[in-house]
């Protein structure tokens, strides 16, 4: 590369906070003009995961490692056939990728999906504003769409806020499609995509699980036509307070005592379902070095987290549920946030972050062998 | 669950003398645990024969034992101690197996000792290689990932010879079993090679144990920081990846923290067998790190070894996170588990969790081959370098310039300024770059900047491709530097952004440095402050550990209390170790006592002072000009700032006085002019000469001729050395005129450009080391150290003894009056170290540093008194009589009137000779001169000098022999000198050998001693050995041989390395050998006790009270 494609490589690009905060940097990805909720990730790998990951729907995602891009893009480490993140904020992209695996670079990649971003601004002071004053609206603003700061501030004002939004129908599937099991099967799920991770229907073939993924709008006779030895709710972009479809449903499968797990969104639905409030987190939890303590056993799992929202359930004691007791099973061990939910009488359990981990590490894994565990119980 | 209850009294080892692979960080690492122990109410009883330590300052732990760190001696303290537990993880390889010795032997049984953090059979299977392989297999098994490299075990070279066969042929790596820091292994290209590394590697391995190993060599290189507590928990505290492939040892490497080119999928894969190994191995509690190579074609992962204990690269991980996993393991030892214990940093987040970085850490080591101009300095899987630097940036670019910048070694920084048709040829600098060495990513930089392609550099060096365009990217920000019609802003700023230093921008735009800096000023382009907080910015960080990055905010929180700025001693290099770092927290504990904010800067890793609750903030930055005026630019901004200390972190921070003051900064203690009259020659002679002190003769000689008229008029020997040395670099003494006219030659690179200075040498004089304290108005005598070695021999390599033993009390009077009059002269405000020589009634003054010496530990350790705490507090204007008062010094007397029955320390320097080989695989020689090439120190201390002596030579090299075979060989000058000693050694029942003319000389006076052939003789018609093949075949004990100047040295040189190999003692001059038949008296005469310095110093203190 010459000195002087070195400097033109990356135009002026402009982030703005909903509060005014501005910072400047350059282009990166696709040039234009995006908007959504300010988060960022801690994650120091993994990050095509989770730029495919459809909980990242409608957000600009600042990543708080500095150098992005290092490994290039595959083909195999998506977990969804797209780019979610709305506007992807990094602070030093790689210019050459170095992996056995990789096929192209992550700047081609952003661009060639229209993915609007910015590179070169202060990642940490950004991180520490959003820390401080919370999760917020967000416009980045690169070539021609730059304009004068109040203009800009006023489109990210404009734009739709998190809390309230429904999603999910915009990032599951439409069509149902079956992930085969690997090796015999052993049972069937049915599996709500309210935004599922591809790593998730992946972690139940490796056990025997034939998984059936169902549209968001799937009835209680869509996920009983299959007939189901377990039901599972997925992960999902939005406010879990608008998810009324997916509790009705969730509810359905309850009554029935059918085994279900659930997963992220498919925990809060659970806690709604409880009757149980979620909550907005302040700036929520993104990152894959999040210490959850399983209250059963005592031990400590390092886990991968990507939520906004959280369910608000007593800790101290189970609750009375119309479904019998419930009781928080799982807590973050830094703020005391509910992590997981279990039912005592019914075979039902959920968690707030993500064991099939991918981005991140593979403690909780064991999880999917309690779903087994549960759907056997089942049939015994 | 909380602590366990049932343990009361833990005992530690520590790590012992500084020596390569196993340096300071294990001084970080056992005083973080020392200290949590007692904290959590323990008693605390340690055992490290290394004075330089903080870990051995009595207040850390309860009882400790300046003690060598052998298993007679711990049994010893054990018997007299007797704790519940020993912690044998955070003192190396040397607490460790100690520690599998005590248990072998039984002693740990016998006394009941529970050995905690680590058990017997974790450590072997985590140590032996050939279990290690079994513990992969096993991992392997259960999750399907990580593999060994291909190997065959052997014990003999018959087996080593068919491995190679067994392994496809050549290469192969050779590593010998339970050795540190991987001494004794290297890669083997044919079979000489092989006979030689696998030779040397059966010697060296306590179980006579080498592997043979497929090579990997080029292959990507990854290592994990992973801990784990008794319920199972496993958290990866850092992940590392080395900038140097495959092939170099790691502590060689330039590493990077965290990994820089994995996907999540492949850093998950090495999390995985990580925790799977530390599971298979059985490590309780603790933690241990674990190497890993991926082939970069297809990411086969290969498990390389594993440390079942706290290791250099946890002290590095530590640093780079904010996770103290020594202070953590201890705590887990003691049955805390994780989810118990807080994070520091963060305060309302626990430790059970990974920290996460949101900036990058480069580690560039240290190396000193030029004090082993012999040994080959190419790098390879036993480690070599003595230092190292740590750096931390925003990015890769910065970070890694931050270090290079921070070694403080000249053209340690890319260079861009050398026109490219200067650089040389393209492709020779490549093939240079093929040799790893110190410094080949400079030569990788020239070889860019020659017009290497990416693919080349990667081709010839195997350098990952990310990061070979990550100097391809700091190349083009040199050439738009170098291409700009101005230093427009912008550009300045992307410059800072990749790390450039002023330096190195004035250097391409041919200004002065300050011109940059003053241009960057106006222009407001300055660092800001980043916090190392475990979590990237995800929770606010309670604790002020900084590093600057040229970013938009900085988070240095404004202050009311006046502040002290201390700047540290860099990377370890031979010459400025350990010792500097001591003085450096000593200054910051007092100064926080005595109610300042203290601000430590230092870019050291392996420290103490790097140890973020040593100091009220730490700045993790390099020690140069600008770095420094930065951070006093930036704490100015946050409150009042008192002054910076210059003077206890030895020369780097010394050679910033001048500057600093010039720039404005108030430099507190003795000042920069005081410090040139004592530097500069000429200045400093008058100041002896106003006090009427007698120095050796000297002249400054800018040609042969000039020397030659110069050294007539002085008469030899003299002393000869380049006028700008540090550490005795170059100097040499020369006993005539041919020798003189020699030297020249062969040290024209370094005197070209400066004069030589020639001095008298004293012969036979006695060298006296003073360390002292001066107010402006009182002098305390810190102590007075008495060489063993005679003067000629580096004041760091010499053993001494304090009090001395030969002196009286007239000699210290005079001492004490010269001493006063330097100080006076000079204008010392703190401390001050003198090295006299007492020839026949003469004490001539050699030179006079103004500030802390290598010795204050050693000093403060044997006198009991904190005379580096007190030099702060003089620095910042309290006056001895003061500190007298408060009862920080003692309230009469100092360190020249000691009690005539206070104990007698023996302080002996470490040398690493059995590091170093020359290109031909031969071992350097070991003979000690004006030059100091010591890595490290021990201290011995008994009531009488004779044990102290043979305790610091077994803390040293292992214990002198009580009997046995003694090899006597000696200079015509010495004959005379060895003839009481070596009649003493045959009255304590040794068989001498000797040398045809020593044997000859020691027959003539009645000794009997049996003639054995030199080596240059060859072997016998009979096949009698020569004295070097009977060494080789251990059928000697004891080996005495003093060089003979210019003749016969290569035979001295023969029998000194093989001593070295073997592991002989082997004392190089009369005066040690008169020393240690006094040890080895005193040994055999029986019960040799220890006692702790606690327990020295309450007779100290009772005694100085009559």
């Amino acid at each position: 590369m010459t000195t002087s494609a070195r400097k033109a490589s990356r135009a002026p690009a402009v982030l703005v906070l909903e509060d005014g905060r501005t910072f400047r940097g350059r282009a990166y990805g696709a040039v234009g003009e995006t908007l959504g909720e300010a988060v960022f990730s801690t994650g120091m790998t993994g990050y095509q995961e989770t730029l495919t990951d459809p909980s990242y729907h409608r957000q600009v995602v600042v990543m708080t490692a500095p150098h992005i891009g290092n490994t290039g893009v595959n083909d195999e480490d998506p977990e969804s056939k797209r780019i979610w993140v709305a506007g992807y904020v990094v602070r030093d992209p790689a210019r050459v990728p170095s992996n056995w695996r990789s096929v192209r670079t992550l700047d081609e990649e952003l661009t060639a999906q229209g993915v609007v971003g910015i590179s070169g601004v202060d990642t940490r002071a950004l991180t520490r504003h959003l820390r401080e004053r919370g999760a917020m609206r967000v416009g980045i603003f690169s070539g021609d769409a730059i304009a004068d700061e109040a203009a800009m501030l006023a489109r990210v004002k404009a734009a739709p806020e998190m809390t309230g939004a429904d999603l999910s129908a915009e990032v599951a599937t439409t069509e149902a499609y079956t992930v085969p099991a690997i090796g015999a099967k052993r049972f069937t799920v049915a599996a709500v995509d309210l935004g599922i991770k591809g790593m998730t229907p992946h972690r139940m073939a490796e056990r025997g699980i034939e998984v059936h993924v169902l549209p968001a709008t799937a009835t209680i006779e869509d996920v009983y036509a299959v007939e189901p030895d377990g039901v599972f709710f997925s992960n999902g972009p939005g406010d879990p307070a608008t998810a009324d479809h997916p509790v009705s449903l969730m509810r359905g499968v309850l009554e029935r005592s059918t085994p279900l797990f659930g997963i992220c969104f498919g925990n809060q639905i659970l806690g709604r379902a409880l009757g149980f409030g979620t909550y907005k987190l302040k700036y929520g939890h993104r990152g894959i070095n999040q210490p959850v303590q399983d209250r059963l056993t005592g031990k400590v799992e390092v886990t991968a987290h990507n939520h906004g929202f959280a369910v608000d359930a007593p800790l101290d004691a189970p609750s009375d549920t119309p479904y019998g007791r419930a009781e928080v099973s799982h807590v973050c061990l830094n703020d005391g946030v509910v992590e997981g939910l279990r039912l005592l009488d019914r075979p039902a359990f959920s968690v707030q972050y993500h064991p099939e981990a991918a981005a991140g590490p593979h403690d909780a894994a064991y999880l999917f062998d309690r779903f087994v565990s549960l759907m056997e119980g089942q049939r015994a | 669950m909380p602590k366990r209850t049932d343990i009361r009294c833990v005992l530690v080892i520590g790590s012992g003398p500084i020596v390569i692979g196993q340096a300071a960080e294990f001084d970080y690492s056992g005083t973080q645990a020392c200290r949590v122990l007692k904290a959590e109410g323990l008693r605390v009883v340690l055992v490290n024969s290394n004075p330089a330590t903080i870990m051995t300052d009595p207040e850390i732990a309860d009882a400790t034992y300046v003690e060598p760190i052998t298993p007679e001696f711990v049994e010893k303290i054990i018997a007299k101690e007797r704790p519940d537990a020993l912690l044998p993880t955070l003192g190396g390889q040397t607490a460790l197996n100690t520690a599998i010795s005590l248990h072998e032997a039984g002693t740990l049984d016998k006394y009941g000792v529970e050995l905690i953090g680590a058990n017997v059979e974790a450590i072997r299977k985590g140590e032996d290689r050939d279990q290690f392989k079994e513990v992969v297999e096993a991992v392997r098994g259960k999750i399907g990932h990580g593999e060994s490299a291909r190997s065959v075990i052997c014990h003999s070279m018959e087996e080593v010879l068919a491995g190679v066969d067994e392994l496809g042929g050549y290469p192969v790596v050779v590593r010998p079993s339970f050795t540190m820091g991987g001494a004794g292994s290297g890669f083997a290209h044919d079979e000489d090679e092989l006979r030689r590394i696998a030779g040397q590697g059966l010697a060296l391995s306590p179980t006579t144990e080498v592997l043979l190993e497929e090579s990997i060599l080029g292959w990507k290189e990854y290592e994990l920081e992973l801990m784990r507590d008794k319920h199972d928990n496993v958290v990866v505290v850092c992940s590392i990846e080395n900038f140097d492939p495959m092939g170099v040892h790691t502590g060689d490497s330039i590493t990077v923290a965290p990994a820089m080119t994995l996907t999540d999928r492949e850093y998950q894969t090495l999390r995985d067998i990580g925790i799977a190994v530390i599971r298979e191995v059985g490590v309780d509690t603790g933690g241990c790190n674990i190497q890993f190579a991926i082939n970069p074609a297809d990411g086969r992962v290969i498990v390389i070894e594993m440390n079942p204990r706290v290791s250099r690269s946890s002290a590095l991980a530590s640093k780079a996170t904010g996770f103290p996993i020594a202070k953590i393991a201890a705590k887990l030892a003691v049955g805390y588990t994780l989810d118990e214990i807080p994070n520091d940093i963060t305060e309302q987040t626990p430790a059970s969790f990974e920290p996460t970085l949101d900036y990058v850490v480069v580690k560039v080591p240290r190396f000193a081959f030029e004090k082993f101009p012999a040994a080959d300095s190419t790098l390879t899987t036993t480690m070599k370098s003595v230092g190292e630097a740590m750096a931390i940036g925003r990015n890769f670019p910065e970070a890694l310039n931050k270090a290079l910048r921070s070694l403080e070694k000249k053209g340690s920084q890319f260079d861009f300024a050398t026109p490219v048709a200067g650089l040389g040829d393209k492709d020779e600098l490549l093939a240079a770059a093929r040799r790893p060495t110190d410094g080949r990513i400079n030569t990788v930089m020239a070889a860019i900047r020659a017009g290497a392609s990416p693919g080349e550099v990667f081709e010839a060096t195997r350098i990952d491709p990310w990061f070979t365009d990550q100097l391809f990217l700091v190349k083009e920000i040199a050439d738009e530097l170098a291409e700009a019609g101005r230093l427009a802003p912008e550009l300045l700023a992307e410059a800072k952004r990749y790390g450039f230093s002023d330096a190195q921008i004035a250097a391409i735009r041919g200004l002065r440095e300050d011109v940059v800096r003053e241009v960057r000023h106006t222009l407001g382009v300055r660092p800001v402050y980043k916090t190392v907080d475990t979590c990237a910015a995800e929770f606010a960080a309670r604790t002020p550990y900084f590093y600057s990055s040229y970013d938009e905010e900085s988070e240095v929180a404004p202050r009311t209390r006046p502040a002290v700025i201390i700047l540290g001693s860099g990377p370890n290099r031979i010459g400025q170790g350990i010792e500097f770092d001591y003085s450096c927290v000593h200054a910051s504990f007092a100064l926080r006592d005595a109610g300042f904010e203290t601000v430590m800067v230092n870019c050291n890793p392996e420290t103490v002072s790097t140890d973020y609750d040593t100091s009220d903030r730490l700045y993790f930055e390099p020690l140069t000009l600008e770095d420094v005026l930065e951070i006093v630019h930036a704490e100015r901004q946050a409150g009042p700032v008192a002054g910076v200390i210059v003077q206890l972190g030895g020369q780097t921070p010394l050679g910033l006085a001048q500057a600093l003051k010039d720039n404005g900064v108030p430099v507190v203690g003795t000042s920069p002019e005081a410090i040139h009259l004592a530097e500069d020659r000429g200045s400093f002679g008058r100041v002896l000469v106003e006090a009427g002190l007698p120095a050796p003769k000297y002249g400054t000689a800018f040609s042969f001729a000039e020397a030659k008229e110069i050294a007539a008029g002085i008469g030899y020997p003299v002393m000869v050395r380049p006028s700008y040395v540090l550490g005795g670099r170059g100097m040499e003494i020369v006993y005539d005129e041919a020798s003189l006219g020699d030297y020249l030659t062969r040290h024209a690179g370094l005197v070209s450009e400066h004069p030589v200075l020639i001095d008298r040498f004293l012969d036979d004089a006695i060298e006296i080391d003073v360390d002292a304290l001066y107010d402006g108005t009182e002098l305390y005598l810190g102590g007075v150290m008495e060489h063993i070695e005679e003067a000629g021999i580096h004041s760091g390599d010499s053993a001494c003894a304090l009090p001395p033993i030969t002196l009286g009390g007239h000699d210290v009077k005079r001492l004490r009056a010269s001493t006063e009059a330097i100080a006076r002269g000079v204008g010392v405000r703190g401390l001050i170290n003198i090295q006299f020589a007492l020839a026949g009634d003469i004490l001539y003054v050699l030179e006079a540093n103004p500030r802390a010496s290598r010795t204050v530990p050693f000093t403060s350790k044997a006198t009991a008194v904190p005379l580096a705490k007190a030099a702060a507090r003089i620095s910042l204007g309290a006056t001895i009589a003061e500190l007298r008062a408060e009862g920080l010094l003692p309230a009469s007397g100092d360190g020249g009137t000691l009690p005539l029955d206070a104990p007698i320390s023996v302080k002996e320097a470490v040398l690493p000779w059995s590091r170093f080989r020359d290109v031909h695989g031969r071992g350097v020689d070991t003979v000690l001169g004006p030059e100091m090439r010591s890595t490290g120190e021990v201290m011995g201390i008994d009531s009488v000098f004779g044990t102290a002596y043979a305790k610091s030579q077994a803390g040293a090299y292992g214990a002198l022999p009580t009997k046995g075979r003694a090899f006597v060989s000696v200079a015509n000058r010495d004959k005379r000198s060895m003839i009481f000693p070596a009649r003493e050694l045959v009255a304590m029942g040794f068989e001498l050998l000797a040398t045809s003319g020593t044997a000859e000389v020691l027959r003539r006076n009645g000794i009997d001693a049996t003639v054995v052939r030199k080596q240059s003789e060859g072997e016998g018609p009979n096949g009698e050995r020569t004295i070097v093949q009977l060494i080789h075949d251990g059928e000697v004990d004891l080996i005495v041989n003093t060089p003979y100047g210019t003749g016969s040295r290569l035979d001295g040189y023969d029998i000194r390395t093989a001593a070295v190999a073997r592991s002989v003692p082997c004392l190089t001059t009369v005066q040690a050998l008169a020393a240690a038949v006094q040890g080895i008296e005193a040994t055999s005469r029986g019960e040799v006790g220890v006692r702790s310095l606690q327990e020295h110093a309450e007779h100290l203190t009772a005694a100085r009270g009559k």
